[in-house]
């Protein structure tokens, strides 16, 4: 899950990292009060969309005032960015700029443990620095138990800075990491940390990304998730417990297993076809949550077919089978719906759909192939 | 011959008075695996499933003599049970367990490595050695007891393709979900390697998925140190990128992770890559026939 930059900013300000102060405006009046009430001076508009590449597309501008913030909060506000609307805006003083410096704390896979990333190369795309130039990164393991010593803060920031900035800088590190620490965060980034021409040390962005097995201890950040983060497909599947990704396909899939899912996905195009989406309704295919994904699937117009793929392993087909069929009685499906169904009492499974208008097939190849052609206004 | 659990194998399950751990025991115990004891908080001294329970872990393996544990607990109390086997010196862990936080996972490993210990998962199907022990939620009726390790990231797409070797006459060894989260206990090479110096696996059939560079990693080390044929599989040449397809650790995040650059790397050192699942068997009966 992600969070917007003022909300990443308030968490930051809680663990003491020198944020600037500002606020968020839904209209151009409220974004020309802000830049009034923060003084009258020049302020930054930033658009609070969760997206990368604001400032690319636009969406992030030095405003010279009041009436300027005003100006610009209108032409920001309504705009499209990566397909997200913006609806809100910071509005944050302006800083003038001597130095800017990347620094992020990122859970690393392979050494199963966070790292902090250090850069003097700031205010730029860190993935790109670290294809084109890894040597202007300085990594440093965090033990997940002791946590980001102070010295290895020292030790990181006196390797891209000096002086009082590089001893703030430690100081803001060991910030960052407790608001990871205590947010389970797996990203937690200032891009850039800047320093003014007077010294004067400020993290003028940020970003969060939390970890989504951390949420159900996190209530408070739970409660922040935006709906706009994802479609409105996808927000309702997860509420259903069902993990669900929409794409723009013909082929509806519901497949137990997220493996299976991502294998069924790729064989309908393997096959020349398109799936709708991925869908993995976990272990239990009661006829409720199957009931839910096939709501969730058929109100996409695209959908010209259904394929289940379900591998019941322990679980019984012929229970599976009815529920199926269920599910198929209390939702009004005009699309065709292929069953593949594997595992313990899969021939009486079998029986139970001969009466019903399900097509069943007996490998994931057949039941592919058969709901491609399906889709495309073939005959079974 | 086979890896990890076998006859020897002494389970206890931690949260077996619970709907999941329940049923799973009665699983384990119908295929023939050594369930000796189960453990819920505050329950000891009951029985379930003609078994005893205890209050602790250590209480169970000292009455008992169990070397393994199986957890079936909530996720909020996964990595303590981890722990908690660690501490009673049970040498293989199994986490069934699904979404187990990141954190508590980093906290939990350093400790599982200090002890000399196995952990498999979370968030996996777990293990089964075919004929012998099966520890976990895999089916016992899709395995066979034959030759060829299985090891993989996925649970259904894993029974589809033990399924497939079995209707092929394909036996197993052993077939291990090593789990789906980004932070798991055991990897792919230890799962090779474990492979490689048993002497009963003839051949090894590998199931990646997108996120991490763990089969790359695997690639390398199976070009310095297996010799036993290997045939791949990798779900998700057609995910979206930057979106969780289903397992915690199942995204391509800033371009990597992506199923074509797992693919280009093993086949750089010469491991076949099936194009769909039902051409792993072909492409394995290329390479290997099973002993007579």
């Amino acid at each position: 899950m992600k969070i917007h930059e003022y909300q990443a900013k308030e968490l930051f300000r809680r663990e003491g990292i020198p944020v600037p102060e500002g606020r968020v405006a839904e209209t151009p009046a409220e974004a020309r009060q802000i830049a009034e009430d923060l003084g009258g001076g020049p302020v930054v508009v930033k658009s609070q969309v969760l997206v990368g590449g604001r400032g690319k597309a636009g969406g992030v501008k030095l405003a010279d005032g009041p009436d300027e913030a005003r100006e610009t909060a209108e032409a920001i506000l309504g705009m499209k960015i990566k397909g997200l609307t913006v609806t809100r805006v910071l509005v944050t003083p302006a800083k003038d700029i001597a130095r800017e410096f990347y620094l992020g704390i990122v859970q690393d896979r392979s050494r199963q443990r966070p790292v902090l990333m250090t850069s003097a190369a700031g205010g730029v795309d860190i993935e790109e620095v670290a294809r084109t130039a890894p040597d202007q990164i300085v990594t440093t393991p965090i033990d997940p138990v002791l946590g980001l010593r102070p010295f290895q803060a020292r030790q990181a920031a006196f390797h891209v800075a000096e002086g009082r900035t590089a001893a703030q800088m430690a100081r803001i590190m060991v910030q960052l990491w407790n608001a990871y620490r205590r947010v389970d965060a797996n990203l937690a980034e200032i891009n850039p940390l800047i320093e003014t021409p007077g010294g004067e040390v400020w993290a003028i962005d940020a970003k969060i990304n939390f970890d989504d097995n951390g949420l159900a201890r996190q209530p408070e950040i739970a409660g922040w998730r935006d709906p706009a983060e994802s479609p409105p497909e996808e927000n309702e599947a997860r509420a259903a417990g069902l993990s669900f990704v929409k794409l723009a396909g013909n082929v509806g899939c519901l497949v137990n297993g997220a493996g299976l899912a991502m294998a069924t996905m790729d064989l309908i195009q393997h096959f020349g076809g398109r799936p709708a989406n991925f869908l993995d309704i976990g272990g239990s295919s009661s006829p409720d949550k199957v009931v839910t994904a096939l709501d969730i699937i058929t109100r996409d117009a695209n959908v010209k077919a259904i394929l289940f793929n379900i591998f019941g392993g322990i679980t019984r087909c012929d229970d599976v089978a009815r529920g199926i069929i269920e599910a198929r009685r209390r939702a009004d499906i005009a699309v065709p719906i292929v069953v593949r169904l594997v595992g313990t009492n899969e021939e009486e499974a079998r029986d139970l759909l001969a009466e019903t208008d399900l097509v069943p097939a007996a490998t994931m190849d057949e039941a592919v192939q058969t709901a491609i052609r399906l889709a495309e206004g073939g005959a079974a | 011959m086979s890896i990890f659990v076998d006859r020897d194998t002494r389970l206890v399950v931690q949260g077996i008075t619970g709907r999941d751990g329940g049923f799973h025991a009665e699983q384990m115990l119908a295929y023939g695996t050594r369930v000796v004891a189960g453990v819920t908080p505050g329950k000891g001294g009951q029985t379930a499933l003609g078994l005893p329970v205890f209050d602790t872990v250590a209480a169970a393996a000292r009455e008992t003599g169990a070397n393994a544990s199986c957890i079936f607990v909530p996720a909020a109390a996964a990595a303590d049970a981890v722990l908690e086997a660690v501490d009673a010196g049970l040498g293989t862990i199994v986490c069934i367990t699904e979404g187990v936080p990141v954190a508590d996972m980093n906290g939990v490993m350093p400790q599982v490595k200090a002890a000399g210990a196995r952990l498999i998962g979370p968030n996996c199907p777990g293990l089964i050695t075919p004929g012998q022990a099966k520890v976990g939620i895999l089916p016992g009726g899709i395995v066979a007891p034959g030759r060829v390790g299985v090891v993989s990231r996925s649970g259904t797409l894993t029974y589809e393709v033990v399924w497939q070797l079995t209707q092929a006459g394909l036996g197993q060894s052993t077939c291990i979900g090593i789990g789906g989260d980004a932070v798991i206990g055991t990897n792919f090479i230890d799962c090779l390697a474990a492979f490689q110096a048993d002497p009963e696996t003839e051949a090894v059939v590998m199931i990646g998925e997108i996120g991490g560079t763990d089969e790359e990693e695997a690639a390398d080390f199976i070009a310095a140190n297996v010799n036993l044929p290997v045939v791949a599989f990798i779900a998700g040449r057609t995910a979206p990128p930057g979106k969780r397809m289903g397992h915690a650790g199942a995204i391509i995040s800033g371009g990597a992770g992506t199923a074509a650059e797992k693919i280009a790397k093993l086949g750089e050192v010469g491991i076949p890559v099936a194009t769909i699942p039902s051409r792993i068997v072909p492409e394995l009966q290329k390479i290997y026939t099973p002993q007579a």
